[in-house]
C-alpha cells in the first residue's frame, strides 16, 4: 500500500491551499474492508476534501493534526444498490410522494428519474443511515416500459451535484406488474412483447430518418424514440424486469432481436435458465431476497443469488420496489440472506461495493476504498450482515452524512 | 412399557390423528434453552405422548431403555409461537358489515397451503391465525399447532371443555374506514363498536337472567355469543392498532368493556409506552424493514420493542404472514434486537410471551415436564445470521427436517415451494388479494 506517499501530497496541497483542516475526516477500523485488495486490519481512511487521499495500516498513516477521527469495528465502501424505486417511491405512498409510475401510457421511456426523485425522501434517508451511499434508483416494474432509472448518491443535496449519471437505463417489465389496468393494454404476455418490439422499431426508424436529416430538412423531435434510440445504440442498457422463466427467455430473445445491452431485474426463476443467461452475458440484478414469493415470484429462493453466481452469471443486490410495507427494502439486508443462504458474506460484500459499481459503469469514482476514489464510507460496529449489528456512521463525498445508530 | 398400554396407543392412533408418541425419545447433546430456566450445555430434553417429560444436563436426566436416543447439535428451544398471522388462505368477514363477530376463520383454513409448511420450517409450531384488518371486527381468529393433518379439525387446539382455542380480531385506524356501512372517521369507528358491545352487554344479562332456563333463554345470536365470550374474558381481543390516539382508544375501550386485549403492530407504540404499561395490555409488535408504506406506519421504529420492555410491557414479535415471512421468524427478533430489545425478552418473544398472549402458556412456550412436547432445533446462535431451523417438532413428532428434500424446498423456496399458496398481504399490490386486508 502506497498509502504514506499519498497522504504527503495530501498535506502538502492542504498546506498550499491553506485548507481548514478541523473540516477534514480520517476514518480508523478494526477491520477496512477496501475492496480493492485484502482486508486491513486496524487501518486507517484518511480523507481530503471529499477524496480517499491514503489507506493503509494505522501504524504507516498517519492522521494530521486537527482531523476529526472517527472510528468503528469495520469500515467498508458506501453501499451500492443496484436497483432501487427509493426517493421516486415515497413512505407515505399517497399521491403527494408516489412517483415510480404514471400509468397513463404503457411505454414512456422518456420519463427521467432525475426529474422525480425526491433526496430528501425519508426513505433515502434510512437507507443511508443503513450504509447505502449510492442508489440506482428509478421507475418502478409497473409499466411495460416505466422510465429511466439513474445512480445518484444518496446525500440530502444529491441534486445540486452528487448525480453521478443521470440516465442509467431504461426500465422494462415483463411481468404481471406490466399489464394494464381497466382493458388497456397490453393485457397480456404476448401483447407486452408486441408492444415492445413495435416501440423499439419505432425508434429504430427513427434514428434511421435522423442519420438522413439536414439542417433544412430535421426530423422531427421525439424524446420517447431518442430515448429507446440510445437504448439501440448500446449507450444505454435496457433493464428488464422478468422473474418468470418464459419472460426471461423472451426479454433474451428481443435482446437477439434488437442488439441492446440487456440487464435483467428480478430472475426469479432464473436458476431454470442459467445456461441461457450466461451464454448471453447478461448482468443480473437479483430480486430482492425477502420479496414475497408470490405471484411471478412464486418460485423464488433464498439461494436465487448463490446459484446464479455459481453458474458464473454476474450477479448483483437490490432493494427493488414494493407498493406497501416495507415500502422499501434495505440492499444490505437483502444482500445478508442471499449470503447465509450460499451467497458469502465477503462476495456479497463485493456485490454491494465493487462489482455494481461497475455495473453502473462508475467503477473510477466509487465502490472501494483507495486513494483518489469519493470519500463514500460506512461504519459498522460488528460484522455489517450481521442481524444485530449496527451502522455506526456514514460518509459521502468526505462529509459525515450520518451519525444515527442504526 | 406394557403391552396393553401399546396397544392404547394404537386405539389413540386411530381415533386422533393428534396421536400420541408412544416411544419416548431422548434428545441429548444440544444446548438446551428451557426459557423457564437457564439454559443448560449438553442437556437432555425427554418427551413421551407428545409432552415433556424431563428436562436436565445429560448426567441428570434419566433416559428409559425403551427410548430412541437422538444426539442433536445445536440450540434446542421450546417451539416458537407466532401471535399473529395469515396463513392458509383463509378469510373473514365479507363486505357487508363492519363488525362481524360470528365468522370464524378456521372455517375457511386450507392446511395444505404451503404457507403452513413454511411456518413449520420458520420454526413456528403454535400460531395464531387472524382474519384480516379491514373491518373493526373481522371474525373469530383461530389458535393452531402445526401438526400434520388433513383438515382444519387436525390443528386445532381444544381446551377441557372440547372449546376450540382462538380469538377475536379487532382493528381500528385506516384499515377498517371506508364507504358505509364501514365507518369513515375514528370517532366513528369507535361508537360502532360500543353500540355493538353495548348490545352484548344486554344480551349476556339476558342470559344470565335466564339462570339456564331454557324457556327464559334469548334467542341464540352468534354475533352476541362470540362477543360475550369476549366481555367474560375467555376469549382475548387480538386488536390491530398503529397510531398512538389509536392505541390509546383500543386502551379505553377495554377499559369500558373489560375485555381482554392484545395490541397489534402497536407501531407508535414507543409513544405512549407508559399508557399501555400502565393498562397491563401485551404488545405483539411487527419487525419491517423500514418505517412507511402506509400513513399509520410512517413512525414505525425498530426501537418500539425495546421501548416497551423497558416500560414493563409484555412484547412479543408477531410475522403476520404474508406481512413478514414465517421463516424469517427468527430473523424478526433478531433485529429487534438490534432495535434495543433484550435478548432474553427476545427469547421469551419467540415462546412464552407469545404463549400467554393467547392464554396457553400452561401448554407451550416453555419445556417444562407436562409442557407439550413442541421443539424448535436450531443449528446456532437465535439471533445469528447464519443460524437456521434444522428441525421442528410438535407433540413429539417431527413435522420439520431440513435435511428432507422436501422440507428444504419450503424452507429456502424454489420451484413448487409455493405451489397453491395463498399470500395475504393486506394490500392489492399482490396477485389474488383485495386491497386493505
Amino acid at each position: 500500500m502506497s498509502a504514506p506517499r499519498h497522504l504527503g501530497i495530501g498535506v502538502a496541497l492542504g498546506v498550499l491551499c491553506g485548507a481548514p483542516l478541523a473540516a477534514q475526516v480520517a476514518v480508523r477500523g478494526e477491520l477496512v474492508h477496501t475492496m480493492a485488495g485484502p482486508a486491513l486490519r486496524d487501518a486507517v481512511v484518511l480523507v481530503r476534501d471529499g477524496k480517499i487521499v491514503a489507506v493503509g495500516p494505522a501504524a504507516e498513516v498517519r492522521i494530521p493534526e486537527g482531523y476529526e477521527v472517527l472510528t468503528a469495528k469495520v469500515v467498508t465502501p458506501g453501499l451500492i444498490d443496484a436497483r432501487a424505486t427509493a426517493g421516486l417511491a415515497g413512505w407515505l405512498n399517497q399521491d403527494h410522494d408516489k412517483d415510480e409510475v404514471d400509468p397513463a401510457e404503457a411505454v414512456q421511456p422518456e420519463l427521467r428519474a432525475i426529474d422525480a426523485y425526491n433526496p430528501r425522501e425519508p426513505l433515502v434517508a434510512w437507507l443511508r443511515e443503513h450504509g447505502v451511499t449510492t442508489l440506482h434508483t428509478g421507475h418502478a416494474p409497473l409499466a411495460l416500459v416505466s422510465g429511466q432509472t439513474f445512480v445518484v448518491k444518496t446525500s440530502e443535496d444529491a441534486l445540486a451535484g452528487a448525480v453521478l449519471k443521470p440516465a442509467a437505463m431504461v426500465a422494462c417489465t415483463l411481468a404481471g406488474s406490466a399489464r394494464g389496468e381497466g382493458g388497456k393494454s397490453p393485457g397480456t404476455r404476448a401483447k407486452m412483447i408486441a408492444m415492445l418490439r413495435a416501440a423499439l422499431l419505432d425508434a429504430r426508424e427513427h434514428m434511421a430518418k435522423q442519420a438522413k436529416a439536414t439542417a433544412d430538412k430535421p426530423v422531427e423531435r421525439s424524446l420517447r424514440k431518442e430515448t429507446l434510440g440510445a437504448v439501440l445504440k448500446g449507450e444505454v442498457p435496457l433493464l428488464i424486469h422478468a422473474q418468470r422463466q418464459e419472460d426471461i427467455l423472451a426479454a433474451l430473445r428481443l435482446q437477439e432481436e434488437f442488439g441492446f445491452r440487456l440487464v435483467l431485474d428480478g430472475a426469479a426463476e432464473g436458476y431454470l435458465v442459467a445456461d441461457r443467461l450466461l451464454a448471453a452475458k447478461v448482468p443480473v440484478v437479483v430480486h430482492a431476497t425477502m420479496l414475497r414469493h408470490t405471484g411471478d415470484a412464486r418460485n423464488a429462493s433464498f439461494e436465487t443469488a448463490a446459484k446464479l453466481r455459481d453458474r458464473g452469471i454476474p450477479v448483483h443486490f437490490q432493494s427493488g420496489y414494493e407498493g406497501y410495507v416495507p415500502r422499501t427494502r434495505v440492499v444490505l439486508f437483502e444482500a445478508a440472506l442471499a449470503a447465509a443462504h450460499g451467497f458469502g458474506r465477503e462476495q456479497a460484500l463485493r456485490a454491494l461495493t465493487l462489482d455494481a459499481a461497475t455495473l453502473l459503469g462508475v467503477q473510477d469514482r466509487i465502490g472501494s476504498l483507495a486513494p483518489g476514489k469519493d470519500a463514500d464510507l460506512a461504519l459498522y460496529d460488528g460484522d455489517p450482515f450481521e442481524y444485530t449489528s449496527h451502522c455506526t456512521g456514514v460518509l459521502i463525498d468526505g462529509k459525515v452524512v450520518s451519525r444515527t445508530v442504526r | 412399557m406394557p403391552l396393553s398400554n401399546r396397544l392404547a396407543g394404537v386405539c389413540l392412533l386411530l381415533v386422533s390423528s393428534g396421536a400420541a408418541q408412544e416411544r419416548p425419545i431422548a434428545f441429548l447433546g444440544a444446548r438446551v434453552v428451557p426459557i423457564a430456566a437457564p439454559a443448560i450445555e449438553d442437556g437432555t430434553v425427554l418427551v413421551h405422548r407428545g409432552k415433556v417429560v424431563a428436562v436436565g444436563p445429560r448426567a441428570g436426566v434419566a433416559v428409559p431403555a425403551e427410548a430412541e436416543r437422538r444426539e442433536v447439535k445445536g440450540v434446542l428451544l421450546p417451539g416458537f409461537v407466532d401471535t399473529h398471522s395469515h396463513i392458509g388462505g383463509g378469510s373473514g368477514g365479507d363486505a357487508s358489515a363492519p363488525i362481524q363477530p360470528d365468522v370464524r376463520i378456521w372455517d375457511t383454513i386450507d392446511v395444505r397451503d404451503p404457507g403452513l409448511q413454511k411456518a413449520q420450517a420458520g420454526g413456528i409450531t403454535t400460531v395464531n391465525v387472524m382474519p384480516g384488518s379491514g373491518h373493526l371486527l373481522s371474525g373469530q381468529t383461530v389458535y393452531l399447532k402445526l401438526r400434520d393433518g388433513n383438515a382444519i379439525e387436525d390443528l386445532l387446539i381444544r381446551g377441557p371443555d372440547g372449546a376450540i382455542a382462538g380469538g377475536i380480531k379487532m382493528a381500528n385506524g385506516t384499515n377498517s374506514q371506508r364507504a358505509a356501512p364501514f365507518p369513515n372517521t375514528r370517532g366513528k369507528s369507535a361508537a360502532l363498536v360500543r353500540t355493538e358491545f353495548v348490545k352484548a352487554q344486554e344480551y349476556r344479562a339476558k342470559v344470565q337472567r335466564a339462570g339456564g332456563d331454557p324457556e327464559k333463554l334469548p334467542p341464540r345470536d352468534l354475533r352476541m355469543e362470540a362477543l360475550a365470550m369476549a366481555l367474560d374474558g375467555k376469549w382475548i381481543v387480538h386488536h390491530h392498532t398503529h397510531r398512538a390516539d389509536d392505541v390509546l382508544t383500543v386502551l379505553r375501550l377495554a377499559q369500558e368493556f373489560g375485555f381482554r386485549v392484545v395490541l397489534h403492530h402497536v407501531s407508535e407504540g414507543w409513544k405512549v409506552a407508559e399508557e399501555i404499561a400502565r393498562a397491563k395490555a401485551p404488545c405483539s409488535v411487527i419487525a419491517i424493514d423500514s418505517p412507511g408504506g402506509k400513513l399509520e406506519a410512517i413512525h414505525l421504529r425498530p426501537e418500539t420493542a425495546g421501548v416497551l420492555e423497558r416500560a414493563g410491557v409484555s412484547v412479543a414479535i408477531h410475522s403476520d404472514d404474508g406481512i413478514t415471512d414465517s421463516r424469517l421468524f427468527l430473523r424478526s427478533h433478531a433485529m429487534a434486537v438490534r432495535g434495543g430489545f433484550s435478548r432474553a425478552a427476545a427469547l421469551e418473544s419467540l415462546t412464552v410471551a407469545g404463549a400467554r398472549m393467547l392464554d396457553l402458556q400452561d401448554r407451550v412456550g416453555t419445556l417444562e415436564p407436562g409442557k407439550d412436547a413442541d421443539l424448535v432445533l436450531l443449528s446456532g446462535d437465535p439471533f445469528a445470521l447464519d443460524t437456521v431451523v434444522l428441525e421442528t417438532w410438535v407433540e413429539g413428532r417431527k413435522v420439520f427436517d431440513r435435511a428432507d428434500p422436501k422440507d428444504r424446498l419450503h424452507a429456502v423456496g424454489g420451484l413448487g415451494a409455493s405451489d397453491g399458496q395463498v399470500m395475504h398481504t393486506h394490500c392489492g399490490c399482490c396477485d389474488g388479494e383485495e386491497a386493505h386486508r
